[in-house]
């Protein structure tokens, strides 16, 4: 391959990689720009949703009905989370929050390795999905592209949601400040229901995706997914969502770079080097890119 | 004697030194293997905990890294100590004077903890400046650059591999040893005009630097000399445990010691060490259950994983119903008890 195709190439596999980052990464900031909460736990709805979907798949249900039940599995999850564990604790101290949803990922992995053993099982997709696409010296998995075009709709009909409806609206109003959103009148359970589905529901498209990329799926598949999610978020400043969405394809197009420029002999601490990265980030920019900069007033 | 002599001052330390000397004579001598592994481990999370605490208690940056720096003390300590025959098998590619040369326990184990007091020193002055979630998110990621390192450095960690054969230094005395030194020194850092620092800046951070205190700095040297000893307790625990593997210092082992000072309360030393109790016996006990157990003629078979549950359940509680921990950033204060036993005007008894 030459040149400008091997960029091309480059730039597909970043830009998938991205969208399932970009679509983890929204789920965590929606929930973060509302209540402070860093949902650690976000990343087992991956697992919740692939085990719910390779269950039904096994039992001989059709791929897409499967996949669809997954989703909905882990959209119910992230609701039940969201009011088993985190509604009682609203309000508490970000750290208190953050341990809390610690004990969730906990409680979930360790229920899903006494239910489906710790081992991996393979995720049977379907051929469709692992098609290789030959477009000129290109070559295209279908995988990817579905990737990208599921992300880019999903996006799209985000950013319709907050900015159009009532209820994004109310979201917006209420990261922005939960008090005086309550104050007029919003229903801010509900407007917290909406953003744990919405989330839920990103995760649960992104564990059938990375489930049927992988091939294989465990009770602890959620971890790293939810790290590179936490890193795309922060990158872009927490809580903002044009930024968890621009810091997961910064992410996406680092690793990849990453993967292409260092030495053979390097290219396995690649996720030590995205670390520190971040790191120096965020010396310079303490709150992200899009975070504000902004002095705290007296 | 007046109350504040120092008699009276010195005499509770050294009577509860005293009294824990010999429960831990009494362990060494007379305990069974089983109880003394669990008195060595309680010590070992002592330590942990109680370093813990100083980091993110006092200063109220949460670390979620901390057992990024156990791995480091342990690591390092174990290159040290390993026997020369075993670093010929196991560590063939070890650089020249590291392998032909075996370390005893104590220079090991400062070495240790020297080691991740550095690392700490270099991470610290870049995260030190972030806030609340932004602190938690890049220490975990200094979890994983460490993760990735010991992973991937195979000529001095064996890489994913288990790391065996480190000789079993750690007793119940060199454990305890650091155990009570720690706290103590925790103790008197929250005491001094260090840890007064620390404490403002984490209560308000703006009025803090308004009185001249520097955040950064305080925060650094806390940061730094928590290191240290979760290093040292890193060394301890290899030592003990004798063989591990990175995975032992990921995600499951943060977890536990956050647990532990969670539970007992941020911020108070004397909370740390009711913690690492409470939660130490709990885990054994659950441990044991999880092996399955007759209630009665009823049969429970076993389930493995299920004391994880249960423990993440208690903590969810725990947050829930008593959010500051059972000792809500309070100290049981020595003194204050025996002002109640011995009475403030004693001497209005004396017989003339």
């Amino acid at each position: 391959m030459t040149g400008p195709e091997l960029i091309l190439q480059q730039l597909i596999n970043a830009v998938s990689i991205g969208s399932l980052y970009a679509l983890m990464a929204i789920g965590l900031a929606m929930v973060f720009g509302i209540l402070r909460l860093i949902n650690f736990a976000h990343g087992d709805l991956i697992m919740v949703g692939s085990y719910v979907a390779l269950l039904l798949i096994v039992l001989g249900l059709p791929f897409v009905i499967a996949a669809a039940a997954g989703i909905l599995a882990s959209t119910l999850a992230g609701l039940l989370m969201e009011r088993l564990a985190y509604r009682p604790i609203r309000g508490a101290h970000e750290i208190a929050m953050l341990l809390t949803s610690f004990s969730v990922t906990i409680l979930l992995e360790n229920l899903a390795i006494i239910l489906f053993r710790p081992t991996s099982r393979p995720f049977p997709a379907p051929a469709v999905l692992h098609a290789v696409i030959e477009a000129g010296k290109l070559r295209l998995a279908s995988l990817d592209l579905i990737a990208i075009a599921v992300a880019a709709i999903l996006l799209l009909a985000l950013t319709l949601f907050v900015t159009r409806t009532e209820v994004g609206i109310s979201m917006r109003a209420a990261a922005q400040d939960l008090l005086a959103a309550r104050l007029m009148g919003i229903n801010v359970n509900k407007v917290i229901a909406a953003a744990f589905a919405i989330g839920s529901f990103m995760a649960g498209v992104v564990g059938i995706l990375w489930s049927a990329r992988v091939g294989k799926i465990d009770p602890l598949m959620g971890f790293n997914p939810v790290l590179k999610a936490f890193v795309a978020s922060v990158i872009g400043g927490l809580g903002s969502l044009p930024g968890a969405v621009i810091g997961a394809y910064v992410l996406g197009g680092l690793e990849i770079l990453l993967q292409g420029l260092l030495p053979s002999a390097l290219t396995p601490y690649r996720d030590a080097f995205v670390f520190v990265i971040l790191i120096a980030l965020l010396l310079f920019r303490p709150n992200g890119i899009l975070g504000s900069t902004e002095k705290e007033k007296i | 004697m007046r109350p504040g002599s120092p008699v009276l001052r010195l005499a509770p330390p050294a009577l509860l030194l005293a009294l824990l000397a010999l429960l831990l004579a009494a362990a060494d001598l007379f305990a069974g293997d089983y109880a003394q592994r669990i008195v060595i481990g309680i010590g070992i999370n002592i330590i942990l905990v109680v370093s813990l605490n100083l980091s993110s208690g006092f200063t109220g940056v949460f670390s979620l890294g901390h057992t990024g720096f156990m791995a480091i003390g342990a690591y390092a300590a174990s290159v040290c100590t390993l026997p020369v025959a075993l670093k010929a098998v196991n560590l063939p590619s070890l650089p020249g004077w590291l392998s032909h040369s075996a370390l005893p326990f104590l220079p090991a184990t400062l070495i240790g903890g020297a080691l991740a007091m550095c690392v700490a020193f270099v991470v610290g002055i870049s995260l030190m400046r972030l806030k609340g979630a932004y602190v938690s998110v890049a220490t975990l990621g200094f979890l994983v650059i460490v993760q990735v390192i010991l992973v991937n450095w195979d000529q001095v960690t064996r890489g994913a591999r288990t790391f065996a054969g480190v000789p079993p230094y750690s007793s119940i005395w060199n454990v305890w040893i650091w155990a009570a030194l720690s706290v103590y020194l925790v103790w008197r850092i929250g005491r001094s005009p260090f840890g007064r620092d620390m404490k403002a800046a984490r209560d308000d951070e703006i009025a803090a630097r308004s009185l001249g205190v520097s955040v950064i700095r305080s925060r650094l040297l806390a940061f730094c000399f928590s290191a240290f000893l979760t290093g040292v307790a890193g060394s301890l625990w290899a030592h003990f445990i004798t063989s591990f593997s990175p995975k032992s210092f990921f995600f499951v082992q943060a977890f536990t010691v956050i647990t532990m000072l969670v539970i007992g309360g941020l911020g108070s030393v004397s909370g740390s060490v009711i913690g690492v109790f409470i939660i130490t016996v709990l885990s054994e006990v659950l441990r044991n259950a999880e092996r399955g157990l007759d209630v009665g003629s009823v049969h429970i078979p076993p389930i493995y994983g299920a004391s994880q549950v249960l423990m993440a359940i208690l903590f969810v509680l725990i947050i829930v119903f008593k959010p500051a921990g059972l000792m809500g950033g309070r100290e049981i204060e020595l003194g204050s008890f025996i002002r109640r036993i011995v009475p403030r005007d004693w001497k209005k008894f004396r017989r003339p």
